[in-house]
């Protein structure tokens, strides 16, 4: 199977900035001990554009949103080969500390994870690892960004000492999303962040997701075509651990290139 | 436009639909019968099994109830005559000295006087008798704590003998034929005449708390053993919680995950179901011979029962770890926690009530554990209370094990005490444990 | 680019979708059919002065107009409730417009079979000894273009495209052929006017045509016939 690189047009992107690189893999092969999950991974992730991972389960699109920051070094018998680039840094280089890549490169989970603790604690944890805050009231003020810039302020201003697990599910994740960008991440990755969530609190999401690219760079991974569609700028369809194609969401959704994304995004797989 | 699909299937569903394949009504309710007797024999089984525990369960209260007499014990009450002469003959008043006068006397000098028809050896022998031999220290406090009384005569209640409590406390059956009977027909006349002056009394048996053992079991107390066991705890705790906690962190999240770490985890699940015994045999020789610790005392035996609970410390604490979801460690790590932070700040205090939970278990096993401590020598008679770890103690069930060995009769009665204040000790353990996981989840 | 031929072997895994598709397709080549046949009934009773054949092709027209409702519910149906995509979705919006393209066609059949019946008065039968072989042409773009929408012939819809230039060349001569027979007999002026609209109608019946073909080649490929339109009005 062809793996499509990058299309140079993107004029079909609606968006008048300029579009430049802010993360690329080159390469990418990854094996769980001996089993091969992903071979030959080439994309570039657009800066302040939403990228979207499509593919059928286990096709590899979560495994490679997890080389993203690089997630897969907590599995002992994960290797990863090639190339990954944020800003033209290889993250997988040995000098780099892992820990100041996930500080740039964020994660928001499948199933909304936040710690047993106050709302205002999970949000003020990340900046206070990081040393983000020089006092007690910067923190506040950092907390209170990062909840507004989740959508989060309004629905909890009043109750930020509750924990954040008596929240309902959409609110719990868009505090996951708070928390994330605490830390001022630039890319944020997203593993299916709507799977566990009702149609309205998914539709949350979506719009905060639309606002957040005008600050972060995001890659998003979903199982869900028609949010693929409704969210992202570019879509990447996966199958079989390799990017099958690659390129501008409207296109892959309207014309793709390969007749296996036709038959997947039209539902007739297998 | 679904007839298609429908048709294509139709043989099999045909097969579904077939009313004759169905059971017939007497068919079904067997089926039903059935069912219901099989979830009534499970229901059964499982009453029974809870029954057999609660009878157990009533039978062991039963059975160590007759310990709460150890609680209590029969006095005397004497006129004592606090004779100047015999107390402090030089006439110093100097403490020290009256510290070592014969206050026994003084107690025998009463009873003489109470009984004028006892002249002969044999008569006043069994008067002497009525008495423990520890009774005059109460009178030796007395003075020390009062000098002024020396000369004067005072109502003291003295402890009695222990044979004299145990036929008061029922426990001496008067009807036992004379010749195979510890007390003997005269003696049990005394008391009968000194319980119509109202001269016997029961009092709280103070001493049972508040002293070490002793070979007169009236006078024998389990604080020695009370502190021995505290101090043995406080080792075996400080030895392998954070030795157990800091093992398991370390395997379970930051070990790689090969043959040697499995070889470990193989050997310390089996280290769990080692015979205490030889545990008690590793210690002697590791901790007596090899480092020269002192016999029989609590640093020796807490680091004995350290290395015998560590194993379930360890294996508690990593199936706590293992019990916080993923979830967790991978939210800390996307935000960029390291792992140490993760597991410091996160999984470890989840992982907390867990954690404790395990490590009480392990040290009530420790607490209740006899065998290893005999073999380091802790089976040792010992009167004196320690004073540190590094002195020779007792513990409370090597105490309860020497006093079930021991032949007088009232040592049976403090047995069982013993095991009421073992069994209160557990729960007060238990209860600190309850209470702290109750804390811990509430951390937020 | 993936081939029309291919996505045919793959079904989709929700059946009745196929079915619905399959359905909706049908109901195209159906009114595509009837609109053929409109086309090819108007131009007969033109040209043998049918005047029965003209009134049955005037009756007829309801079905049609029947038949793009229909389309259109079941489009906007799919859409609501398939949310298709790709191939799909480009199947199901063109169905929409191909189907207002037919209907287009048959009004215009109507219109050339209303013409027929005032031009079977006329005595003078001259003026349209040109008009069958436009006619002819117009009616082999639209059969054509109705085989390669129902063999998804991507070449064969791009070739009838290509006629359009034809139909309009065959138009431009008739048109210059009638305004001559004006000027030389000024009695035949009224009939003339007649078969320019007549003309007219066909040149639009073609159009149609060549549209189809043009949603055709996008259902297939998903990509427009780029070279510019050849306009002629």
């Amino acid at each position: 199977m062809v793996t499509t690189t990058v299309p140079t047009a993107t004029a079909t992107v609606s968006s008048s900035a300029p579009v430049s690189v802010k993360m690329s893999a080159r390469n990418v092969n990854l094996w769980y001990g001996t089993k091969q999950a992903l071979f030959d991974v080439n994309m570039d992730v657009m800066k302040h554009r939403v990228t979207a991972l499509i593919g059928p389960s286990g096709c590899g699109k979560t495994t490679f949103l997890r080389c993203l920051n690089r997630m897969n070094d907590t599995i002992g018998s994960c290797r990863v080969e090639g190339d990954i680039r944020l800003d033209g840094l290889n993250i997988y280089d040995p000098s780099i500390d892992v820990v100041q890549v996930r500080a740039r490169v964020g994660m928001v989970f499948q199933k909304p994870n936040p710690f047993p603790k106050s709302i205002y604690e999970n949000v003020a944890y990340g900046p206070r690892i990081h040393g983000l805050a020089r006092s007690k009231a910067d923190l506040d003020d950092i907390v209170e960004a990062s909840l507004r810039g989740a959508g989060l302020w309004e629905e909890v201003a009043d109750r930020l000492d509750q924990p954040g697990t008596s929240l309902s599910g959409g609110q719990q994740q868009r505090l996951c999303i708070a928390r994330a960008i605490a830390v001022s991440p630039e890319v944020i990755l997203m593993d299916e962040p709507c799977s566990a969530l009702d149609p309205i609190a998914t539709a949350h999401i979506e719009e905060l997701i639309d606002e957040l690219r005008k600050t972060f760079t995001i890659v998003i991974v979903t199982h869900n075509m028609q949010q693929a569609a409704r969210v992202s700028q570019y879509t990447a369809f996966f199958h079989l651990g390799k990017l099958i194609e690659f390129g501008p969401t409207e296109e892959i959704f309207t014309r793709p290139l390969e007749q296996m994304t036709q038959d997947y995004i039209t539902g007739r797989f297998g | 436009m679904n007839e298609v699909a429908i048709e294509v299937e139709a043989p099999k569903l045909a097969r579904l639909l077939d009313a004759t394949y169905r059971p017939t009504a007497e068919q079904a309710a067997a089926l039903v019968r059935r069912r219901y007797a099989r979830e009534r024999a499970l229901k059964l089984a499982g009453l029974t099994g809870l029954a057999i525990g609660v009878l157990a369960l009533g039978l062991l209260l039963a059975s160590i109830v007759p310990g709460v007499k150890a609680f209590v014990r029969h006095a005397i009450v004497l006129d004592i005559e606090f004779d100047a002469a015999v107390i402090d003959a030089s006439g110093t008043r100097d403490p020290r000295e009256m510290a070592k006068a014969d206050y026994q006397e003084l107690i025998y000098r009463a009873l003489y006087r109470l009984f004028p028809e006892a002249t002969g050896r044999e008569a006043r022998r069994e008067l002497r008798s009525l008495v423990s031999v520890g009774a005059g220290d109460r009178l030796r406090d007395m003075v020390l704590a009062d000098p002024s009384i020396v000369g004067s005569t005072q109502r003291v209640a003295v402890i009695a003998a222990s044979n004299i409590d145990q036929v008061l406390k029922g426990s001496i059956d008067r009807t036992v034929p004379e010749e195979s009977r510890v007390v003997k027909d005269r003696t049990l006349a005394v008391i009968d005449r000194l319980a119509e002056q109202g001269r016997i009394t029961r009092e709280w048996n103070k001493s049972f708390f508040l002293t070490g053992d002793s070979r007169h079991p009236e006078l024998a107390g389990l604080y020695g053993a009370l502190i021995g066991s505290a101090y043995l705890m406080l080792v075996t705790f400080l030895f392998s919680v954070p030795m157990g906690i800091a093992a398991a962190v370390y395997l379970e999240e930051f070990a790689p995950k090969n043959r040697v770490t499995d070889l470990i985890e193989i050997n310390i699940n089996n280290l769990a179901a080692v015979p205490s015994i030889v545990f008690g045999l590793l210690g002697l020789a590791i901790f007596l011979n090899t480092f020269g610790l002192p016999r029989s005392s609590p640093i020796a035996g807490g680091l004995t029962l350290g290395l015998m609970t560590l194993p379930t410390v360890v294996v508690a604490t990593r199936a706590a770890l293992r019990s916080i979801p993923p979830s967790i460690r991978e939210a800390a790590l996307g935000i960029g926690a390291s792992r140490v932070q993760a597991v410091l700040h996160h999984v470890l205090p989840l992982a907390m009530p867990g954690i404790l939970t395990g490590t009480i278990i392990g040290m009530a096993q420790a607490l209740g554990e006899t065998a290893p401590l005999l073999m380091i020598g802790m089976n040792a008679f010992i009167v004196d209370v320690p004073r540190s770890p590094w002195d020779a103690a007792a513990a409370l069930p090597v105490q309860i094990y020497i006093w079930a060995d021991s032949p007088e009769r009232q040592f049976a009665e403090l047995t069982a005490g013993a095991i009421i204040v073992l069994l209160g000790f557990l729960i007060v353990m238990n209860g600190l444990a309850i209470y702290l996981r109750r804390r811990l989840e509430r951390t937020w | 680019m993936p081939e029309q031929g291919d996505a045919r072997d793959h079904q989709h895994i929700v059946r009745s979708f196929d079915e619905e598709l399959k359905a909706l397709s049908g109901a195209i080549v159906e009114m595509g059919g009837l609109a053929e046949r409109q086309v090819a009934d108007a131009l007969k009773g033109l040209v043998e002065e049918d005047i029965e054949l003209a009134a049955r092709v005037i009756e007829r027209d309801a079905r049609i107009d029947e038949l793009e409702e229909r389309i259109d519910q079941d489009v906007i149906r799919l859409l609501a409730l398939r949310q298709p995509l790709a191939i799909d979705l480009r199947m199901i919006a063109m169905a929409l417009k191909i189907s207002n393209d037919l209907e287009r066609m048959a009004d215009y059949a109507v219109s050339i079979a209303k013409r027929s019946q005032r031009l079977s008065e006329q005595a003078d039968r001259k003026p349209m000894q040109s008009l069958p072989r436009i006619g002819q042409s117009c009616l082999a773009m639209v059969k054509d273009v109705l085989d390669a929408y129902v063999e998804r012939d991507a070449e064969k819809a791009s070739a009838v495209w290509h006629r359009d230039r034809e139909v309009d060349e065959q138009y431009t001569s008739l048109f210059r052929e009638l305004v001559t027979y004006m000027l030389e007999d000024p009695r035949t002026i009224s009939t003339c006017i007649d078969l320019l609209f007549v003309a007219k109608n066909l040149e639009r019946i073609a159009d149609h045509a060549t549209n189809i073909a043009e949603k055709i080649v996008y259902i297939i490929h998903g990509t427009h016939i780029n070279r510019p339109r050849h306009e002629v009005e």
